[in-house]
């Protein structure tokens, strides 16, 4: 799958950078961690790559709230070109290609609008702001998958079990509409739940207070991809709070994590369709 | 010209963080505030047209799914009757000012001055009750914020606020010279009033080197005056400072035991012990061809080699005073500050892999009265505790371990140890990493943060007691996301060959850190002219010794240059050339032309007389406590798990980020329900193989209130058994494959220094100091773990009028080895219903100083003695049982004994544990339950593998029972049942000890 090229988005506190270039690398992609800046002064084109990923991290110090500061720069800041960053991002979008934001990157992706982007016109239509608790946490949370869902990423992937990180992970939805054609949709494609896949509201296995308990959104398209829990944290079976006793209990389990299979998915979704529109050439 | 603008949650949004408040103001002061409404204000003094600021509000600061935004006037709303406005005073850091500037810069497409202060933030409360401005003051002073920081308002809200913490300061810059040919007492006000920290002798020193006809005719060549100017005086000082130049440490002591009439004199603890211990521990390892320890103790962090590519950095500081001031702040900067150590090691550039903090506090239920400037321990745990959490979360470096110690006598000054490891290549273009060349004509540029007032004084600061005086200037607050910025710049900029080396701006400011490195090359030059500042008119020796945090100081070659700053404005890292290396033998600072400061370098760093220290040695008279016969036992197990020293830290734990980077392998907290406390961190180094590193802490302060030397002994015993208990192995001398293990020392100590008036046990204290020096030698010598860094904190008393709090003498081991395979480490939780549990290692009738005494107020005799010989060979024989798979859970005894350790590896699983005592045959039932004694293990094993492993252990293991369904602890003496109680029970006292 070496054609597949995932351009990792770093700088200005991004954080989980590394990890997530790990993630394409075991799933078999090409990875370039490359900082923000180098793509406005066009060292660097996104459209040289295949999905475009946000990764995790403090941006700005999650000064006037989390994502805000960066994507407003994502969203007004203009390459050495004179072209608007934003709109090199609508191309790479009308080029059917993919954006993952994990954490501060789903932060972004949501107030940049590109997320849900119910009308197209990447206006913001949610935020994602301080958690019921007041305070940031880590802890590993079950996820389960809306199985309505079409996002490639999510592929044969029923449920998760994944760490979030983060004190602004509140999901809420600016109105009635938006959440109606949400759920009608099948956006909501990850929802916070017990060990045993009921969905819940509960704290703290819904960790945030999330309007639909919701931890991911897809847009329509299901090419645009952002959650709060971290996949790239469950690369490999020792990332798991238990994976001695599970180890104990199954001496020849699989030592992959869980979170590497949306990596995989993706990666795979990609190499067939590039493998697909090479031959039509 | 100002504009306001005001953010605010729409009302039908939840305000979670303005009922976190009234929450916390009725627990904690009982006032009844009625709802909280929190909003933010942004005062923008950059001149905008109303469009522009319009726009930017709009844009880039209201959130518009839950937020509304007021310019130039505010929300309103006949419910709140009073308000609380907290502002920061003038200088202090404002990040969120800082953020909102370049975003305004991004939105408006502006090239703005986004360096200095344009943009202040401040957070206004509405609250619905009608308080008292005293009751207002409480809630602004003990709840929102600091008064030595923040500026208050509070009452009842008219609508305006006029407050802006603009800087100004009057613009008579000078540099004056101070005469020191006059009585001993003027030199000694002159140390006092500024803040020099310098004793007679020191003063009189100084006089003597400026009244040297050598210095006299050499200073008229140059056109200097005779006399010192501030800015040398300030240097001087600051170099000369005990932060700095450890004085205490290296002093020359004489011992006395009283006991044994034994007599010595000591040539520097520092020498004598630490330095000497590894030494040794080095000579073994060449000897036999090994050299894994490639840097100790004359760089930022010790280094350790990992591998032919790779190398380990890492150090452990304390930031006490700070935190005891503002311990936000405190720990902020501590943490951050302890981030740049590793981060400018040799070349610099490393990444940083995690951070480690264990904290001693006051108990939070403290009902003392509190002295002038001291702060409650709970609000001096909650405010390091938030330090702590964005110091790491928002620089993306996991927090993986530590400890929460709880102590009265850690009610004046907190202490506050942030330690932080960190991977580097073996060499960046060929050249050694770890080395640090410096040559003359090498450029010096200051990277990162600007200059401000701000911890002026910092080093001579912590080298005195805190009283109610204590200076504003002395707080500070540090900024990740600066810090961030430039860590990343580093490490590429590193990897790209642009840096010959660097060393980090922490204490002393540029005075430290170029003063350091011109000893490398012999001399430097500097001109103070160019550095940055935050705000105008800084007088040029302050800009000398501002810690101003976030700077680097990178030794650069000049060709290099151009290369450097291409990058730095890629990464919006802001760059100066302020000077550059020489080999004159001396340390010259100018300003705008004119020479300030010409110091020659050796009197500089060697000219401080040595301290001359007495220390003497008495037991203290103890005697063995009466503990009531007939005990509930199921009441004392729960009163235990529920106690300050044993309960669960997981609200602080999930608070930290403990996962970032994913390579974090055993975490704190681990088993089905995430809740098992663990013995060591585990970590891998990378996601190409399974190599990894353990990290441990080793510290028990209590015992040393009855053997300071077996206190310091037992510290490292923790440390070791931590690591053996995760499934890491003693070092060998011959082992080749880099195995390293690397310690960092932390001494913490209250004043030790004799006075006939201040500090009557002072040679006491100076005695304990001794032997847990001692212990160190012992212990690093016998197990070959030597120390690579360390620090020492010489005076940890809080002052106010005639009371004095002192913290007891602490010692902490930091450890870390490396670990061959992640995926054979050991956690401590239960694996399976009907696994074997055995006790390793030999309990003794040990219970003075022990968590159970503690629960009848009474501190006993016989303290935990560690048996070097006897722990080797069982940590051997533990290593053993790993190498073959057969410890399936294991946990190291310390606080509360076995009946602790046993709970703790049953909370948070689906088991319990039934027990059966009979072969402790002399020992108390609670000797057996609760003895503190060192070197042990509580561990599981599957019942499959009992033979094989009994006959690998031999004497050294004792079957005790084993793992059940039934989530209970059952523990039978012989054939009687003494402690029957549910897990669950067990684990609510745990959970609410701390009462979250």
């Amino acid at each position: 799958m070496k054609n597949v090229k995932a351009l990792i988005i770093t700088g200005f506190g991004i954080n989980c950078e590394e990890e997530m270039a790990a993630a394409y690398k075991l799933a078999g992609a090409e990875t370039k961690i490359v900082h923000l800046n180098d793509i406005f002064s066009e060292k660097i084109s996104i459209h040289d790559y295949d999905i475009m990923n946000f990764p995790g991290g403090f941006s700005f110090g999650d000064d006037l709230g989390s994502g805000k500061v960066l994507s407003n720069k994502m969203k007004f800041k203009k390459m050495k070109s004179g072209k608007l960053f934003f709109e090199d991002i609508k191309d790479f979008l009308d080029e059917e290609k993919f954006v993952f934001g994990v954490c501060n990157g789903f932060q972004f992706l949501v107030k940049m609008g590109l997320l849900p982007n119910l009308n197209s016109d990447f206006e913001q239509e949610i935020t994602l702001t301080g958690n019921n608790s007041a305070k940031y946490e880590d802890r590993w949370v079950h996820c389960k998958v809306n199985e309505n869902s079409k996002t490639p990423f999510l592929k044969r992937i029923d449920k998760l079990f994944v760490p979030v990180r983060h004190g602004e992970g509140k999901l809420i939805i600016k109105n009635e509409q938006i959440r109606n054609k949400i759920v009608e949709k099948n956006l909501n494609c990850l929802t916070y739940c017990d060990e045993f896949g009921k969905e819940t509201s509960e704290y703290p296995l819904n960790p945030n207070g999330a309007d639909l308990n919701c931890a991911a959104l897809t847009d329509e398209t299901g090419r645009v991809f952002g959650l709060m829990p971290h996949p790239e944290a469950f690369l490999s079976l020792y990332n798991h709070p238990n994976w001695s006793q599970l180890k104990r209990q199954n001496p020849d389990i699989y030592e992959d994590g869980e979170g590497l299979q949306i990596f995989r998915n993706i990666v795979e979704f990609i190499h067939r369709k590039n493998v697909k529109s090479t031959k039509k050439k | 010209m100002k504009n306001q603008i005001q953010i605010t949650l729409k009302d039908k949004i939840r305000d979670v963080f303005g009922e976190k408040i009234e929450q916390n103001a009725q627990k904690f002061l009982n006032l009844n505030t009625g709802k909280v409404k929190t909003s933010k204000i942004y005062n923008v003094t950059y001149s905008l047209d109303s469009n522009s600021i319009e726009k930017f509000a709009k844009l880039g600061l209201c959130d518009e799914i839950t937020q509304d935004y007021y310019l130039n006037q505010f929300y309103k709303n006949s419910i709140y009757k009073s308000f609380i406005l907290v502002a920061k005073m003038p200088g202090v850091t404002d990040d969120e000012g800082i953020s909102a500037q370049k975003t305004l810069a991004d939105i408006l497409e502006l090239d703005l001055d986004v360096n200095t202060q344009h943009i202040y933030s401040e957070e206004l409360f509405l609250i619905e009750n009608e308080l008292s401005a005293e009751d207002l003051k409480n809630i602004a002073e003990n709840l929102l914020g600091n008064k030595l920081i923040q500026h208050f308002e509070y009452g009842k809200f008219t609508g305006k606020i006029d407050y802006i913490p603009e800087v100004h300061i009057s613009s008579n810059i000078r540099t004056e010279i101070v005469d020191l040919n006059i009585s001993d007492a003027d030199l000694i006000d002159i140390s006092c009033n500024k803040v020099l920290s310098l004793n007679l002798e020191e003063m009189k020193e100084i006089r003597k080197f400026f009244n040297d006809e050598k210095t006299i005719k050499l200073r008229k060549e140059k056109k200097l005056p005779e006399d010192p100017t501030d800015c040398e005086l300030e240097i001087i000082a600051q170099t000369w400072s005990e932060h700095c130049k450890h004085k205490e440490f290296d002093a020359i002591i004489d011992y006395e035991n009283l006991e044994t009439g034994e007599k010595k004199q000591i040539d520097s603890l520092f020498k004598t012990y630490i330095k000497a211990s590894t030494n040794i521990i080095r000579e073994r390892l060449e000897k036999v061809g090994n050299n894994w320890l490639l840097k100790i103790f004359n760089d930022n962090a010790g280094v350790v080699k990992i591998d032919d590519k790779s190398v380990f950095i890492w150090k452990v500081e304390t930031h006490n005073s700070p935190s005891a001031i503002d311990p936000y702040g405190g720990a902020i900067t501590g943490i951050l500050g302890n981030n740049r150590d590793p981060m400018a090691t040799g070349v610099g550039g490393g990444k940083l892999l995690f951070n480690t903090n264990v904290l001693c506090f006051g108990p939070p239920n403290y009902d003392k009265p509190l002295i002038a400037g001291q702060l409650h321990p709970r609000r001096i745990f909650e405010g390091v505790r938030h330090g702590i959490e964005d110091g790491g979360n928002k620089s993306g470096i996991p927090t993986v371990n530590g400890s929460i110690i709880f102590d009265e006598r850690y009610s004046g000054k907190p202490l506050v140890y942030c330690g932080t490891g960190g991977i580097m290549p073996m060499d960046y273009n060929g050249k050694p990493s770890w080395d640090k060349p410096i040559d003359s004509g090498d450029l010096i540029i200051m990277a990162g943060g600007r200059v401000g007032k701000d911890g002026i004084h910092g080093a001579t600061f912590s080298s005195t007691e805190l009283d109610e005086h204590s200076p504003q200037s002395a707080v500070q607050i540090g900024s990740p996301i600066t810090q961030k910025l430039l860590s990343d710049f580093m490490t590429e900029a590193a990897l790209k060959g642009l840096i010959k080396c660097s060393t980090d701006n922490g204490a002393g400011g540029l005075s430290s850190s170029v003063g350091e490195l011109a000893l490398i090359s012999n001399g430097a030059e500097i001109y103070l002219e160019k550095v940055p500042l935050k705000y105008a008119n800084l007088q040029p020796w302050e800009i000398f010794i501002s810690e101003s945090q976030e700077r680097m100081s990178l030794v650069i070659e000049p060709e290099k240059l151009a290369e450097l700053y291409d990058l730095a404005e890629a990464r919006e890292v802001e760059l100066s050339n302020i000077g550059k290396f020489t080999d004159s033998g001396y340390l010259e600072v100018r300003f705008q032309n004119e020479i300030i400061s010409y110091l020659d370098l050796d009197f500089l760093h060697n000219g401080v007389p040595r301290k001359h220290l007495s220390a003497e040695w008495k037991k203290p008279n103890l005697v063995e406590p009466n503990i009531p016969q007939n005990l509930d036992y199921n009441d004392i197990l729960l009163k235990l798990m529920g106690s300050y020293n044993i309960c669960s830290r997981e609200n602080v734990i999930r608070q930290y980020d403990h996962e970032v980077k994913g390579k974090t392998i055993i975490k704190p907290l681990m088993g089905k329900d995430g809740k098992t406390p663990q013995d060591a961190a585990v970590m891998r180094l990378d996601f190409e193989s399974f190599a990894g590193l353990a990290i441990s802490n080793g510290i028990c302060p209590k015992y040393g209130d009855i053997d300071a030397y077996e206190m310091s002994a037992g510290a490292f015993d923790e440390g070791i058994r931590q690591i053996i208990s995760v499934g890491g192995k003693l070092p060998e001398i011959n082992d080749r494959s880099n195995r390293f293990w690397t310690v960092n020392d932390n001494f913490c100590v209250p004043d030790s220094a004799f006075d006939p008036v201040n500090n009557l046990d002072g040679k006491q204290k100076l005695a304990k100091l001794v032997q847990m020096n001692e212990a160190l030698y012992d212990m690093s010598t016998f197990f070959n773990i030597p120390m690579t860094s360390g620090k020492d904190s010489m005076k940890n008393d809080f002052k106010a009028g005639n009371v004095k709090i002192s913290v007891p003498p602490t010692i902490l081991y930091s450890m870390v080895a490396k670990v061959d395979d992640v995926r054979k480490t050991v956690t401590s939780n239960f694996k399976a219903e009907g696994d074997f549990i055995y006790i390793l290692g030999k309990t003794y009738d040990e219970l003075g100083g022990s968590e159970f005494y503690k629960l009848f107020d009474e501190l006993g005799v016989i303290s935990p003695k560690v048996r070097k010989i006897n722990a080797k060979r069982l940590y051997e024989k533990v290593t053993k049982a790993n190498e073959q798979n057969l410890i399936e859970s294991c946990h190291d005894l310390s606080d509360g004994g076995m009946a602790i350790a046993i709970s703790e590896s049953a909370i948070g699983t689906e088991f319990g544990v039934e027990l059966i005592i009979s072969n402790f045959e002399e020992l108390s039932l609670n000797a057996i339950l609760f003895s503190e004694s060192h070197s042990r293990f509580v561990i599981s094993i599957n019942p499959k593998n009992k033979l094989i492993f009994e006959e690998l252990l031999g004497q050294d293991c004792l079957l005790i029972g084993e793992v059940t369904s039934e989530k209970k602890v059952k523990i039978a003496l012989k054939d009687k049942i003494v402690v029957d109680v549910e897990i669950d029970e067990l684990q609510n006292a745990w959970d609410k000890g701390l009462g979250n």
